[in-house]
């Protein structure tokens, strides 16, 4: 597309500053993608129906292949490569996907294990109710789901844990 | 036993690893987003390529228009004036070609292919060229297909057959034991494998006229053989790299052969490196499904409720071309008689052609539709004697020492009775068929339970393992490192985890001293096609005996004495490579002793082993709205020795999740032989929101010639849970349930038949 029509969005990305030129209507999934190199945000749909494009959006869970980019102008995103809080550190829910085989082929994985970070941000001491729909717009064709439901209970255990003893 | 003397190998102070959930190898990239897909990769100069298909299901190409407006001068374009003859993709029957030439088979055929370093541009392109065709006439449905009024493949509409005989069934009906004769159609729907990463490779030319290609796919060595055959190059000159694989459950197993020609083709014609990755709805509608099935059952029991006679004509939709579809007859057709000892069989199976796009290998492959049938006729039967369900089967299943319908005498143990009892009595079957009797009436919401009896043979059916003769290689290096080389892929299932555990096991190392190398045609031996619930079993079992020849040479030449540590034992390494230099062994497939199938008479030990189960299904039945849901799942299994218990949960669980689809959710609508519904927003797979709880249990009976005792274990669970669903909405509703996928308007149409008729 001519470079006329792009302009300037400014966003936060993972904690840091950034300015991309894009086109009004580019989605927010082909910036991080493409112009910030952040592969980890994936597309399984382009539709909004699958969530693996999930990133978090001043702290809310979207689907970045529905949102127009100049409609993040401003905005804080975090996407999987910024969960973490320190270099080699896995945050509780990667910990707990990891122990206890949340993650399978992995494409979902990505924007499950934000949908589960935003979940518990939410509901801290999440019923069994509300892990299923907290997830519900996230699809994984390789679990059945259920390892999943098990790593966000456990995550919830690690991060009581982690509270308690501080 | 196997299993002592495998123990043996070891070091005392090593702890095993198989049995042990260690994390997964990869899991760490994977839950951070580092792991890279083949879409996360861009080479430079890439372009992007796409697809022009065909909009009609059958005709003759008259012309290719190019519209208006589009800088066609800059575009890369590939007609199938450009395929290199024959213009095939080679498989088994070589009938598919790359892009349709003069004729088309089916709609969403590839005709055009088209490539521009912009990819909104090419997309643009993509919509502006028009294919002309004259339409043909075109076949829709499987009786289309066999009435054969018009013929689109061979003489007959007819991809394969097989019969299979034992004993006389002709002759039963009239005998004077008999006391039920039931005859009875069965149909299954096609599935979508809806992987959640689509299709998709990065193709490009080699200084020395070569081609590598990067995929999302099972089997590096179909494709490297397609391009090798396709484009005349010898072995070498052709490279294929699988990539981190979003998911396949078969639908990357043959399909990327096909994707990749296309990507070397632009590329090879453009000098530049080409990404073809589709977009959903390209991927749902043009790439293979699980084939549609027709399965008519006629049986004959005798006054004791014992199977006497089982006559099945088994019949499944291929689409267009052959592609794996005789393949997939044969194991569907093996497993149509269910484990039950039956002293009279006849299977007619048909495997025919119509004008869909190709179906294809899927999960299960075959096992699933021809189990449907079976199982939901058991409990027809059953119902019809007046016969609990459990107690028929008790008295039919097939028991050590007696004879399959091919001829194959079942070895080793079969407790298909314990294994029902066990998931009878943790789904608390029997108190809520009598709670739910007693509150139904009462409810609009009415609740049932259903089960499913069945086995999966683990690996290539008959005489396919000996033909593929798998290999893998193991090295170590000069730092101890211990490096696994096959072209197994890790597509969610484990593959490398438990490689890694199997390899660290026989040569008594750290989990982290080894490696799996990616598999790349380059550098990797072929270990056969990443399918057919073979990778651990079959090629498991040859990482154990490669990596035991490793510390077998360590030893001989004076390296390595036992008992030793990790750490003594990468010193030994060390010692050894400076002395003799690289040590690597290979192990190909050797048959287990006193296996055999016969091709030709189509008989024999048609597996190595069977996995066992037995599943059961709780649900609700809205009697205003007619959805069903699944409330509670058991599943139970016989599956060897269970090398990862959280990956092997994992892969029953996913299983069951993908097979509630295929039985309740996953419909898809045909019009003019294609996809209406090629989105996630109407083809409906299942969220966490309509699953229920699934518990998993398995029983070890370790199978002496599986890695550690492992059988297959990945497609088991797409075989019982439709017909365990269907059974129990049989049981709530009083309906025949005959049909998968029983959606709420199909459902509603049954319960509402006798009222309206």
């Amino acid at each position: 597309m001519a470079d006329s029509l792009h302009v300037e969005v400014r966003l936060r990305v993972n904690g840091r500053d950034t300015v991309v030129r894009a086109h009004p209507m580019a989605r927010l999934l082909d910036v991080l993608r493409q112009d910030l190199h952040l592969t980890g945000t994936k597309e399984g749909c382009g539709e909004g129906e699958c969530g693996a494009c999930s990133v978090l959006l001043n702290g809310e869970l979207v689907n970045s292949c529905l949102l127009p980019v100049l409609q993040a102008d401003a905005a804080s995103i975090t996407t999987i490569e910024g969960l973490s809080q320190a270099a080699g550190e896995l945050h509780a829910v990667q910990q707990a996907f990891l122990t206890h085989g949340g993650a399978q082929c992995g494409i979902c994985t990505p924007g499950m294990v934000l949908a589960a970070v935003s979940l518990l941000e939410r509901h801290p001491n999440p019923t069994e109710a509300e892990i299923r729909s907290g997830l519900a717009g996230n699809l994984c064709r390789c679990t059945g789901y259920m390892r999943i439901f098990e790593a966000v209970l456990q995550a919830r255990r690690r991060g009581q844990a982690l509270e308690s003893s501080a | 036993m196997f299993f002592t003397s495998f123990t043996s190998f070891m070091s005392p102070d090593m702890p095993r690893l198989v049995g042990q959930s260690v994390p997964r190898k990869e899991g760490r990239a994977k839950v951070t987003g580092q792991a890279l897909y083949v879409d996360d990769v861009t080479l430079p100069g890439m372009l992007h390529g796409v697809t022009v298909r065909s909009p009609v299901p059958r005709g003759h190409i008259r012309g290719i228009h190019f519209g208006d407006g589009l800088p066609w001068d800059e575009f890369t374009i590939v007609t199938a004036r450009d395929v290199p003859a024959p213009n095939r993709v080679v498989l088994i029957m070589d009938d598919q070609p790359c892009l349709a030439d003069e004729i088309v088979n089916h709609a969403e055929e590839p005709v055009v292919l088209l490539a521009h370093a912009d990819k909104m541009l090419v997309e643009k392109a993509r919509r502006a060229v028009t294919i002309d065709i004259d339409p043909l006439p075109a076949v829709h449905s499987i009786d289309e297909a066999l009435e054969g009024g018009t013929i689109v493949w061979g003489q007959d509409n007819i991809f394969k057959s097989f019969l299979v005989t034992r004993g006389d069934v002709d002759s039963v009906r009239d005998r004077d034991d008999i006391h039920l004769v039931l005859d009875i159609e069965y149909e299954t729907g096609a599935q979508e494998q809806l992987y959640i990463e689509p299709q998709g490779v990065i193709a490009e030319s080699t200084a020395d006229g070569g081609i590598t290609v990067r995929g999302s796919l099972q089997c590096p060595y179909y494709v490297h053989k397609a391009l090798v055959t396709l484009f005349g190059l010898p072995g070498h000159k052709v490279r294929v790299v699988q990539m981190e694989t979003g998911g396949g459950f078969g639908g990357k197993e043959e399909y990327p052969s096909l994707i990749a020609a296309h990507a070397a083709l632009l590329a090879r014609k453009a000098g530049r490196p080409v990404k073809l990755v589709y977009d959903r709805a390209e991927d749902m509608v043009a790439t293979t499904k699980r084939h549609p099935s027709r399965t008519c059952i006629r049986t004959a029991v005798d006054r004791d409720g014992r199977l006497q006679a089982l006559d099945i004509d088994f019949i499944i939709d291929g689409g267009a071309y052959c592609t794996l579809s005789p393949v997939v007859l044969s194991r569907g057709t093996i497993h149509a008689p269910g484990p039950y000892f039956w002293p009279n069989v006849r299977v007619r199976a048909r495997a025919v052609a119509t004008s869909t796009p190709p179906h294809g290998a899927f999960r299960g492959f075959g096992a699933p539709q021809s189990l449907f049938a079976l199982e939901r006729h058991m409990d027809i039967m059953a119902a019809t004697l007046e016969l609990p369900p459990d107690e028929f089967r008790r008295r039919n299943f097939i028991k050590q020492g007696q004879t399959s319908a091919v001829g194959q005498v079942m070895r080793e143990p079969v407790d298909m009775d314990q294994l029902l009892d066990r998931a009878l009595t943790a789904s608390d079957y029997h108190a809520k068929v009598k709670r739910f009797a007693e509150s139904n009436p009462h409810s609009r919401v009415k609740k049932g339970m259903g089960f499913a009896t069945f086995m999966h043979g683990a690996g290539f059916t008959g005489s396919g393992e000996e033909h593929l003769a798998s290999v893998v290689d193991v090295e170590v290096t000069a730092e101890g490192r211990v490096r696994v080389l096959a072209a197994s892929t890790e597509i969610g299932q484990g593959t490398n985890t438990i490689f890694s555990q199997l390899a660290a096991d026989a040569l008594g190392v750290e989990l982290d001293d080894v490696e799996i190398v990616q598999p790349d045609t380059a550098a990797v031996p072929d270990s056969g096609p990443t399918v057919a619930s073979r990778t651990c079993m079959v090629v498991g079992r040859l990482v154990e005996t490669a990596a035991t020849s490793v510390k077998a040479a360590l030893i001989e030449q004076g390296a390595l004495r036992e008992p030793y540590t990790p750490a003594t034992f990468k010193d030994a390494c060390a010692r050894y490579v400076a002395e003799h230099g690289p040590l690597r062994r290979s192990s190909r497939y050797q048959p287990p002793p006193g296996v055999h199938w016969n091709d030709e008479k189509y008989e024999g030990d048609a597996y190595g082993t069977y996995a066992w189960a037995a599943y059961v299904a709780e649900v609700s039945v809205d009697t205003t709205t007619f959805e069903t849901r699944v409330d509670d799942f058991v599943a139970v299994q016989e599956v060897g020795t269970v090398i990862h218990p959280v990956l092997a949960t994992g892969q029953i669980e996913g299983g069951v999740a993908q097979a509630i689809g295929y039985a309740l959710y996953e419909n898809v609508v045909w019009r003019d032989g294609r996809m209406a519904n090629a989105q996630m927003t109407n083809y409906i797979m299942p969220t966490s929101m309509d699953l229920p709880r699934i518990q998993v249990f398995f029983e070890e009976r370790p199978y002496a010639y599986g890695a550690s005792g492992a059988k297959g274990i990945g497609e088991l669970p797409m075989d019982g849970v439709a017909p365990a669903i269907a059974n129990a909405i049989a049981q709530v509703t009083g309906t025949m349930v005959c049909r998968i996928p029983v959606t709420p308007e199909a459902l509603m149409e049954e319960m509402l038949a006798p009222i309206d008729g």
